[in-house]
């Protein structure tokens, strides 16, 4: 097994202007220290609420931004080495896949331009072979070979992202970003195209990167997950360890949250009070302890560590209480 | 005598390419106190069937049906001038989309507001006590300051507190609920439905569920519709419907969420998808997609066969795949 993508205390901040004309420039933390390693056919999925650094995380692994801080390393090459001179290489190896399906692709432009744009940009090969490539393509992703022809308002919201999928699997890359893939799908299309990507990921040996908020999904897709909260990662570890015994009040929470059709996976709803607090102006200490039932006075002092506790990394001060309840 | 009675309402809307016909043949029954959830993917008729009730469809709508009452009022002759009194005042509706419903020019006060004043005549200084009232029922905290806030202040949560507010601010006999936590993340989901089924509960109120979200549904409703391109296909008790569906096209969509084949390698899925304008079929509708099938299906169109409080529309239902729970 090989480590497909790495990142290293990933940071990522953003300078941006404060509230009222001559206030202070701020700093948002939209990432703040997130580290992971990722083989080769395995999936990690990213959970967490809108705001928490999740999309921000996709875009420093698809170097579409560079980190503040931190590195990241794909195929064990850091792209920000040397002044990015393996940048367009590497981007070969990394694709991505976008949430609305309805807005990535261009709408004036028919399928097969779609899929064959990233094969005229990156590789050098004919105009045959390329065809060749983007209807074996089609196939791999349940389309028939004369979409090639048709504009994408042509089709349904489901096939778009069979498109969207298959454009990003073009170059074969070693690892796939999917940034909520699915959340903008009916549940019966949803399945279809959930399956397409398991089975793509399974033939292709491909590294795959799942963000979502919807736990249902990822519970049935991924092998290691990362909560995030606010720019920081809160639990990460072993999918399953962390479904069966979430550590980390906010996991609790998240997962109690969720509705469930079947009253045997109902967990107790532990109601979150209050709303999100602004990423510009976050909480002391730990980012999540005014929503919190377990907080001490302790928890709005100190920041707590990412610590390796009941079988996985979980930043939480208080978490042998919390992993009680 | 139920508080509202529908029979045989279908909605055709004039379009270039012919008449398409969005709902078809929907019946509902909807008692004081119900709790009455809809649920289908999307084109299936869901919002727009409600919004023919309230009478909030373009004039491209023919709206049609047998009957249609509310309170002992027939809402198919009424004029528009009764029926003014009516909509916002016994009947409300809550939106999709909290950021889009709320108008950006006026502040939140003045917006809830309005409805008192048109419907209730209160004078200001009346009105303002019942808005602080309603934003304290809904639970936005520091409630006076509030008032004077404007849509682009609050948070998704929030915005959708504010329509609430608005809705029940008159005391409704109906609230119809229209996806309404579909635009927020899931802890803010859990709090907003959480808020409506204690408000129906405290205020006595009839509540229409509208979602595409089974474990909403599964978690809230007490009886529930499933429709499907239009036409409604089943009607059942909630934990009956989850424990034995009985339409195939209910049982292949509960199959397919994620959470309920945990145990298999693939996602069960629905091939096809749903029929549009130009390609109804003749019989059933689900029949191309329905995995029971046989002739007949290909037909007729089976008939709505209701009895206590149970509807199905199929010629060949399922017996006895009782799941357990």
């Amino acid at each position: 097994m090989t480590v497909a993508i790495e990142g290293r205390d990933l940071k990522r901040y953003y300078q941006v202007k404060g509230e009222g004309f001559f206030a202070k420039p701020a700093t948002l933390k939209a990432v703040d220290g997130a580290s992971f390693a990722l083989e080769s056919g395995e999936t990690l999925a990213i959970v967490g609420e809108s705001g928490c650094g999740k999309s921000t995380l996709a875009r420093l692994a698809t170097m579409i931004e560079k980190p503040t801080a931190g590195n990241i390393f794909i195929s064990g090459r850091d792209p920000h080495a040397n002044g990015g001179a393996e940048i367009p290489r590497l981007r070969q190896d990394i694709q991505i896949i976008f949430q609305n399906p309805y807005g990535s692709l261009n709408p004036r432009k028919k399928v097969g331009a779609i899929l064959e744009e990233p094969v005229i940009i990156n590789l050098k090969i004919s105009a045959a072979e390329r065809r060749q490539l983007a209807e074996t393509m089609l196939a791999k992703v349940g389309l028939r070979p004369e979409h090639y022809d048709r504009y994408p308002h042509m089709f349904s919201g489901g096939q778009r992202q069979r498109i969207a999928i298959a454009r990003a699997l073009m170059l074969k890359p070693k690892v796939l970003i999917a940034d909520e893939p699915v959340s903008a799908l009916d549940i019966s299309i949803q399945a279809q195209v959930l399956n397409i990507l398991m089975d793509l990921q399974e033939e292709m040996d491909l590294a795959l990167v799942f963000i979502s908020h919807d736990l249902s999904v990822v519970r049935r897709i991924a092998d290691q997950i990362m909560v995030m909260y606010l720019g920081k990662v809160v639990e990460q570890g072993d999918a399953k360890t962390i479904f069966e015994n979430p550590c980390h009040p906010y996991t609790q929470a998240l997962l109690g949250a969720t509705p469930a059709v079947d009253p045997r996976l109902r967990r107790e709803r532990v109601k979150l009070t209050g709303e999100l607090p602004s990423p510009l102006n976050p909480p002391s200490g730990c980012a999540f302890h005014n929503r919190c039932r377990f907080a001490q006075p302790e928890c709005s002092v100190n920041t707590p560590e990412l610590q390796v506790k009941f079988e996985r990394q979980v930043a939480c001060h208080f978490v042998e209480v919390a992993a009680e309840a | 005598m139920s508080l509202l009675e529908i029979r045989n309402l279908s909605v055709e809307f004039q379009t270039v390419a012919g008449n398409f016909r969005a709902v078809d043949g929907v019946d509902m029954d909807i008692n004081e106190t119900d709790l009455l959830s809809i649920v289908g993917e999307s084109g299936s008729g869901k919002s727009v069937s409600m919004l023919a009730l309230m009478g909030l469809l373009p004039w491209t709508a023919n709206v049609t049906a047998d009957k249609m009452e509310f309170a002992g009022l027939d809402l198919l002759t009424i004029s528009s001038r009764a029926r003014r009194k009516i909509i916002g005042k016994d009947i409300s509706m809550i939106f999709q989309e909290p950021m889009s419903s709320l108008n950006p020019c006026f502040t939140v006060g003045f917006q809830i507001g309005e409805s008192l004043k048109q419907h209730l005549g209160l004078d200001r200084k009346a009105r303002k006590k019942r808005c602080i009232e309603l934003l304290d029922l809904v639970g936005i905290p520091a409630a006076e300051e509030r008032l004077k806030a404007f849509p682009h202040q609050l948070s998704g949560g929030m915005s959708q507190r504010v329509m609430i507010a608005m809705a029940i601010a008159c005391n409704p006999k109906l609230l119809i609920a229209d996806e309404p936590s579909t635009a927020l993340d899931v802890t803010i989901q859990a709090q907003i439905i959480d808020l409506l089924v204690d408000l129906q509960n405290e205020k006595g109120m009839a509540l229409v569920l509208i979602t595409h979200d089974m474990g909403v549904v599964a978690e809230t409703a007490k009886q529930v519709i499933v429709m499907y391109a239009g036409q409604q296909v089943e009607q059942q008790q909630v934990d009956a419907l989850f424990a034995t569906p009985r339409h195939p096209y209910t049982h292949a969509l509960l199959n397919a969420l994620p959470e309920r084949s945990l145990h298999l390698d693939r996602l069960p899925t629905i091939e096809g998808v749903v029929p549009g304008a130009g390609d109804r079929p003749s019989g059933c509708l689900f029949s191309p997609r329905c995995e029971f099938a046989q002739d007949d299906c290909n037909e007729a169109v089976p008939a709505m066969v209701s009895t206590d409080g149970r509807g199905l529309r199929c010629f060949h239902p399922i017996e006895n795949v009782g799941r357990e729970l």
